[in-house]
């Protein structure tokens, strides 16, 4: 059920009604269909399953985590994570 | 690759290990809800260096393994016939039914063909006009956008002769059908992470409460993996059952919303039978009565196919965390990836099949191996 | 819910029948499938000592004491052009190649052309003149040949079958039954490019990418390799199954542990990412201008040296070792320090969602 692949958008356009776009995998490319993540723009990385992007991936969030975790490693200290109840 | 290969940093990974291995004071038994998770684990060995207390066991997260076998029977009777193009995701072609599988209905000239996204299916249909085109449409919550955008392409481009075979799952009812099990040893799961990604992870506020058990949603890199058991352990030390959000560079509390209304218009709840585990209510989706024609169960007059399982296969017993691989008897033996009698030893997210794949010996603990 | 596991009173099969009774796709994949339809359909009876070694080439002693390698192969991929070769070009290493792998000068070679009615004679001339190269290249003549013709539809436009014939030192003793505990894994380039550029330019999974084939003659490299060194115990080229599969029968033949390195893996950015896409291990992926060499740990630097200094082997690296146990297994130490068995594929690769 979940493989999927982060990929960058280089490209965006229609086809046949729908909103397309070209993403590139470190050198390998493939069209997916981004009418699910309509806020997508050339140059956003995005999470493509089976030819579609389920969700864009937060460059921010991700940066954040591992720098943060990075710290730890140096400083030696427990993280704390998002938590809801 | 860029946002994977962070994630698999030996360094990150270990710190990460370490400070489970300090906050853990006692045992506790944790379940990952994705045939994608089992295969990160299992291939990365993350088992084989969490501390002893930490046991994982893997749940129905393969939409291949709980696709009922009359389901599966259902698609050889449809792709048995002339003038049918059948197509499905790869995982689907070695998944046996009661007496062949796909490759051997290929074999015997039937056309089937595996695609990569559904719409290339669709791209099939409208290729052969005069052929049917089938679309094996299964898959959890995550392949439903994309499975139902086929369905609203093919109405917009009217394409008639495509429908697809829907074989759709849904976690939060498998969760509470395993926290409602007597048999019940889980105390923490792992949500996955790219269901969560789609559907958000609001469900799942309830369940906690009601269950009072902790749940993290998961990523799939070791290091994402790691952090949502870490997430999870520190939840159960600390006697709380939070909902936790261990993959926030793909997920939010409420989803993919535009995903969700592509599928809110094409499917609706219903009832659906586990493989192995059986009928859990409310736990699938099929098309709603405005997209019945594209079901190919009534195009191609199937519905009454009914099968019988193989009594040596206890993927069921796998599926829900009861029992481990290497306690079927069969295993290794009479059930391997070429000849496997249920589905958790076809798909490669199958639990049997990870283990039989990257661990193999009936050992009693996959740590046996050095 | 779930019925009770029920006492195992004698095999109750519930398994497809038709694998038992016919040809499926993955019967073709280089894996068990291939492995057990070779065991229980073509060795039972042909065998004979040269053919039960089960090495890339058979060898055989002439009456006058010199010996002989012979490999035959068959080549029906499709699309018949693809990025870095197309069948001619493969027809002719590939068989350069088998003969090589058991350490022998390959000197000629025979062809035989099925060819599907309504082929296009420029491509069949397009395909003859790449086999020409490839021939010149690894220096074999092509002596003898054949045709045949098939109606339409049948032999995806053309196959292509061919023989080669090497004369072998009769000193050499190369074969995948003499892997030694010690013995490192070399690999004379990075992994999966072939299957990768095929899968590509069959064009039924979308994507797009500069991978080439390598598809390459390696009989030069080889040699080579023979001068640096007189303890290569192994070489195999890792084609249909790649190096996995490769290894695995290497480690059952010779009756040894081989402990790969997941972090000394070879391979390139775009390969990894195609593998990461589709849910593949590029240790399964075909390569046509690889091989593997297993060599006596004190002349492994030699034999890199020379292999990076020759065309084909510039990127060699040294993958794994050779150990006593676990017998018939190989294993991969990934990059975290846990350890896991690569198995023998099972059937056909697919692309899967999960």
């Amino acid at each position: 059920m979940c493989l999927a692949v982060p990929g960058k958008i280089i490209e965006i356009y229609e086809k046949q009604g729908l909103t397309m776009a070209k993403v590139d995998f470190s050198g390998v490319t493939r069209e997916a269909c981004i009418e699910h993540v309509p806020e997508a723009q050339i140059g956003d990385y995005a999470i493509i399953h089976v030819g579609f992007a389920i969700s864009l991936l937060s460059e921010e969030e991700a940066q954040k985590s591992i720098d943060l975790l990075r710290e730890i490693l140096e400083a030696g200290e427990k993280p704390e994570d998002e938590n809801i109840t | 690759m860029k946002y994977l290969a962070e994630y698999r940093d030996a360094e990150l990974v270990h710190s990460t290990i370490a400070k489970i291995k300090e906050t853990v004071s006692q045992p506790w038994t944790l379940m990952e809800i994705c045939g994608g998770q089992t295969h990160s684990i299992i291939k990365n060995g993350l088992d084989q260096l969490l501390p002893d207390e930490i046991e994982l066991v893997h749940g129905p997260g393969c939409p291949v393994c709980v696709t009922p076998l009359e389901l599966i029977d259902k698609a050889l009777a449809i792709a048995s016939q002339p003038d049918v193009i059948f197509t499905s995701y790869g995982d689907m072609l070695r998944v046996p039914g009661s007496q062949a599988d796909l490759f051997s209905i290929r074999a015997q000239g039937g056309d089937v063909r595996v695609v990569y996204s559904p719409l290339d299916a669709l791209k099939i249909a409208q290729e052969n006009p005069n052929k049917e085109v089938v679309f094996f449409a299964i898959g959890f919550e995550t392949t439903a956008p994309a499975n139902v955008m086929s369905i609203l392409q093919a109405e917009q481009l009217k394409v008639s002769n495509y429908s697809i075979l829907v074989s759709h799952v849904r976690v939060p009812p498998a969760i509470e059908t395993i926290l409602g099990s007597p048999n019940n040893r889980v105390q923490g799961f792992l949500a996955a992470g790219h269901v969560c990604a789609v559907m958000g992870y609001w469900e799942y506020l309830p369940i906690a409460k009601k269950y009072q058990i902790p749940i993290s949603v998961t990523g799939f890199e070791p290091l994402d993996i790691v952090q949502g058991i870490l997430d999870t352990v520190e939840s159960l030390e600390a006697g709380e059952s939070p909902v936790k959000n261990s993959y926030i560079r793909a997920v939010t509390e409420q989803g993919n919303k535009a995903a969700q209304q592509s599928i809110n218009r094409v499917f609706e709840s219903c009832d659906r039978k586990w493989r192995g585990i059986g009928l859990i209510p409310n736990s699938g989706w099929r098309l709603n009565s405005a997209y019945a024609d594209f079901d190919a169960e009534q195009r191609f007059n199937v519905q009454a196919i009914e099968a019988e399982e193989s009594p040596l296969c206890i993927s069921g017993l796998v599926l829900q965390g009861i029992k481990k691989p290497a306690e079927c008897e069969a295993f290794g033996n009479l059930c391997t990836p070429e000849n496997p009698l249920g589905a958790t030893m076809v798909s490669d997210e199958g639990a049997c099949a990870a283990y039989y794949r990257y661990r193999n010996q009936p050992a009693e603990n996959a740590r046996d191996i050095k | 819910m779930t019925k009770e596991l029920p006492s195992l009173e004698g095999p109750v099969c519930a398994l497809p029948k038709s694998h038992k009774d016919r040809i499926v796709i993955g019967h073709g994949s280089g894996g068990k499938m291939t492995a057990d339809l070779i065991r229980d359909i073509f060795y039972p009876p042909l065998s004979n000592p040269a053919l039960l070694a089960g090495n890339d080439a058979g060898v055989v002693q002439l009456a006058d004491g010199s010996m002989l390698a012979i490999s035959t192969d068959a080549h029906v991929v499709s699309p018949l052009f693809f990025p870095g070769g197309d069948i001619g070009k493969l027809a002719i290493c590939g068989t350069v190649n088998d003969v090589a792998m058991v350490g022998a000068k390959p000197l000629y070679l025979t062809a035989s052309f099925i060819l599907e009615e309504g082929l296009e004679l420029s491509i069949l001339e397009s395909v003859v003149q790449s086999m020409k190269s490839s021939a010149e290249e690894a220096g074999v003549e092509i002596i003898s040949g054949d045709t045949k013709v098939v109606a339409h539809g049948e032999a995806d436009g053309l196959y292509i079958s061919t023989t080669g014939v090497g004369e072998l030192n009769p000193g050499l003793k190369i074969g995948g039954a003499e892997a030694k505990p010690g013995d490192l894994v070399i690999i004379s380039g990075t992994i999966g490019e072939h299957g990768i550029a095929v899968l590509e330019a069959r064009g039924e999974l979308g994507f797009e990418s500069n991978l080439e084939s390598d598809t390459a003659p390696l009989n030069h490299l080889v040699a080579a390799m023979l001068t640096a060194s007189k303890n290569i115990h192994v070489l195999r080229d890792p084609t249909r199954g790649g190096v996995a599969t490769a290894l695995n029968e290497i480690s059952r033949q010779s009756g040894v542990g081989i402990i790969l390195e997941e972090d000394s893996l070879p391979i390139l950015p775009a390969v990894a990412a195609a593998c990461e896409m589709l849910g593949f291990d590029p240790l399964y992926i075909a390569n046509e201008g690889k091989l593997l060499a297993i060599v006596s740990q004190e002349d492994v630097e030699n034999v890199l040296a020379v292999m990076r200094k020759t065309r084909y082997g510039e990127n060699a690296a040294v993958i794994g070792v050779v150990e006593g146990s676990p017998q018939g297994r190989v294993l991969l130490k990934t990059v975290l320090g846990s350890t896991r068995i690569v198995d023998v594929l099972a059937g056909e690769m697919l692309p899967r969602i999960c």
